[in-house]
């Protein structure tokens, strides 16, 4: 495949491709484990939230989140702050994206949690263990397991929805592929390339989630033989 | 239409941001109707062309099922914003393509043409995928005993896989129906006035960008929400051999009346 010297550019965008979905995954499973908390929650109006939140983002199109996110932001901050303070794409995009991932990984996490046996919890509350000990070290490592094929498949929606902020700018492998199409007017090559870049990490992705997979299971697969 | 537009008018007075909503809200819901209209053709061509690929896709040998499954490979793998920019924009690099004439002139240059077939073939890699997964959970003892009443592998499929497959795909058809309908915002990046498309003029004309996008995303959660009970339904018609017939108890001759089915009451 001929780049016309514009294989750098393409190299840049998916440094920022992958900064962008990294730092929303971290925020997406942030918001994932809240939201499922709320959902959880016996109080009744955290519930409600908690629902609103996933019934909202799941029925609103990601471009439409990016570019609320990016043009909204703003002029929240401002009426609430009562300064101007500028919401970069970059910014806009970790936004919008974790904000959706997280709708979804909520559904995902909420379902792994009602997966965990009831008895488990009752035995470390009578044992005198705090509620959040026993997130942290009875509930939270057997969330993780049950929750990475589900997390994953979330992840691979994430990197391909990293496109979308190309839509406000922001450098990364869509927008640069566009740059470079529009300089070579050869947009096949280029949209082609970005596509292989994009299969590509999503082959990594799916073999980082099954490495992940065995790794969290290793204490399963000597039971089950 | 215009009635609408003169009785919203009306309604919302010189309050912003709702006389601006009722002066823009028919553009909208324009724009709406494109964004419905791709959902639904894209979806109905995207069944019809993932039934045979999935057939192929489930066969046994891999020349049959290899090139179904770099199909499906590619379009879940990408996002969907490349491939409608490789349909829109890059086609044209080919000398070959824009000397198709008629082809080109009337379809491969229109943006409207370009996102239904990247839309289309899409959202068939990812129903062809669902129905791979459902043809297999069929359960085997049913493809048995189809076998064992002497059914020939078409009719098998005809007959009983396929049906079976349907009724088990529906919910997922459904969730999928959805992300197309999020996706066909994308539609607005090359020029098409969608829904999305057809806010972000509005918002060039009025520089009401919140009021607007919250609008749009209003008018989104309703079509989504409209698919929903559609597919409820959908589902509540596919499933009527799992439901109970209704018991007409009470008008049968009361000599052949059985007690049990009559309420304890």
């Amino acid at each position: 495949m001929e780049l016309h010297g514009f294989g750098h550019l393409l190299i840049s965008g998916f440094w920022v491709t992958l900064q962008l979905a990294v730092t929303s995954l971290v925020f997406g499973l942030l918001f994932g484990l809240l939201g499922a908390a709320a959902k959880l929650s016996p109080i009744r109006s955290l519930h409600a939230i908690g629902t609103l939140y996933t019934t909202l983002i799941r029925g609103i199109p990601e471009l439409l989140l990016v570019l609320i996110l990016y043009y909204g932001t703003s002029t929240l901050l401002n009426w609430l702050l009562g300064r101007y303070i500028e919401v970069g794409p970059f910014t806009a995009g970790v936004a919008a994206l974790s904000l959706a991932f997280g709708a979804y990984a909520t559904e995902v996490f909420r379902s792994a949690m009602l997966e965990i046996p009831k008895g488990q919890r009752e035995a470390a509350l009578a044992i005198g263990m705090r509620p959040w000990a026993i997130f942290w070290h009875i509930e939270l490592p057997q969330l993780w397991r049950i929750a990475i094929p589900g997390l994953g498949n979330l992840f691979l929606v994430l990197l391909k929805d990293t496109a979308l902020v190309s839509v406000v700018g922001l450098n990364e492998l869509m927008r640069q592929a566009y740059v470079a199409a529009g300089n070579t007017k050869e947009p096949f090559t280029f949209y082609m390339a970005a596509a292989l870049i994009y299969l590509t990490l999503t082959i990594i992705s799916m073999q980082v989630t099954r490495w992940l997979e065995r790794r969290a299971n290793r204490g399963f697969e000597e039971a089950r033989a | 239409m215009d009635q609408l537009h003169t009785w919203l008018m009306s309604m919302a007075g010189d309050a912003e941001p709702w006389a601006s909503y009722a002066k823009y809200l028919p553009k909208l819901l324009d724009g709406a109707g494109l964004t419905l209209q791709l959902v639904v053709v894209s979806g109905l061509i995207g069944v019809c062309l993932a039934i045979p690929m999935a057939l192929m896709r489930v066969a046994k040998s891999p020349w049959v099922w290899g090139l179904p499954y770099a199909y499906i490979f590619f379009f879940r793998g990408t996002p969907l914003l490349v491939q409608i920019f490789l349909v829109y924009y890059g086609l044209s690099q080919f000398e070959a393509i824009r000397d198709l004439g008629w082809l080109w002139d009337e379809v491969l240059s229109q943006p409207y043409w370009c996102a239904i077939i990247a839309f289309t073939l899409n959202t068939t890699a990812y129903i062809a995928e669902l129905f791979r997964g459902a043809i297999q959970s069929v359960p085997r003892g049913e493809v048995e005993a189809a076998q064992a009443i002497g059914m020939n592998r078409y009719q098998q499929y005809r007959h009983i896989i396929l049906p079976r497959a349907f009724g088990i795909i529906l919910p997922a058809y459904g969730n999928e129906v959805i992300l197309m309908l999020k996706g066909s915002a994308l539609a607005s990046t090359i020029t098409l006035l969608d829904l999305t498309g057809m806010t972000r003029n509005v918002i060039a004309r009025t520089y009401m960008s919140m009021e607007f996008f919250l609008l749009a995303g209003a008018l989104y959660l309703l079509i989504a929400g409209a698919i929903i009970l559609l597919f409820r339904g959908l589902e509540h018609l596919y499933s009527a051999q799992h439901r109970q017939p209704r018991l007409a108890a009470k008008g049968l001759d009361p000599q052949l009346r059985d007690q049990h089915l009559d309420d304890p009451s």
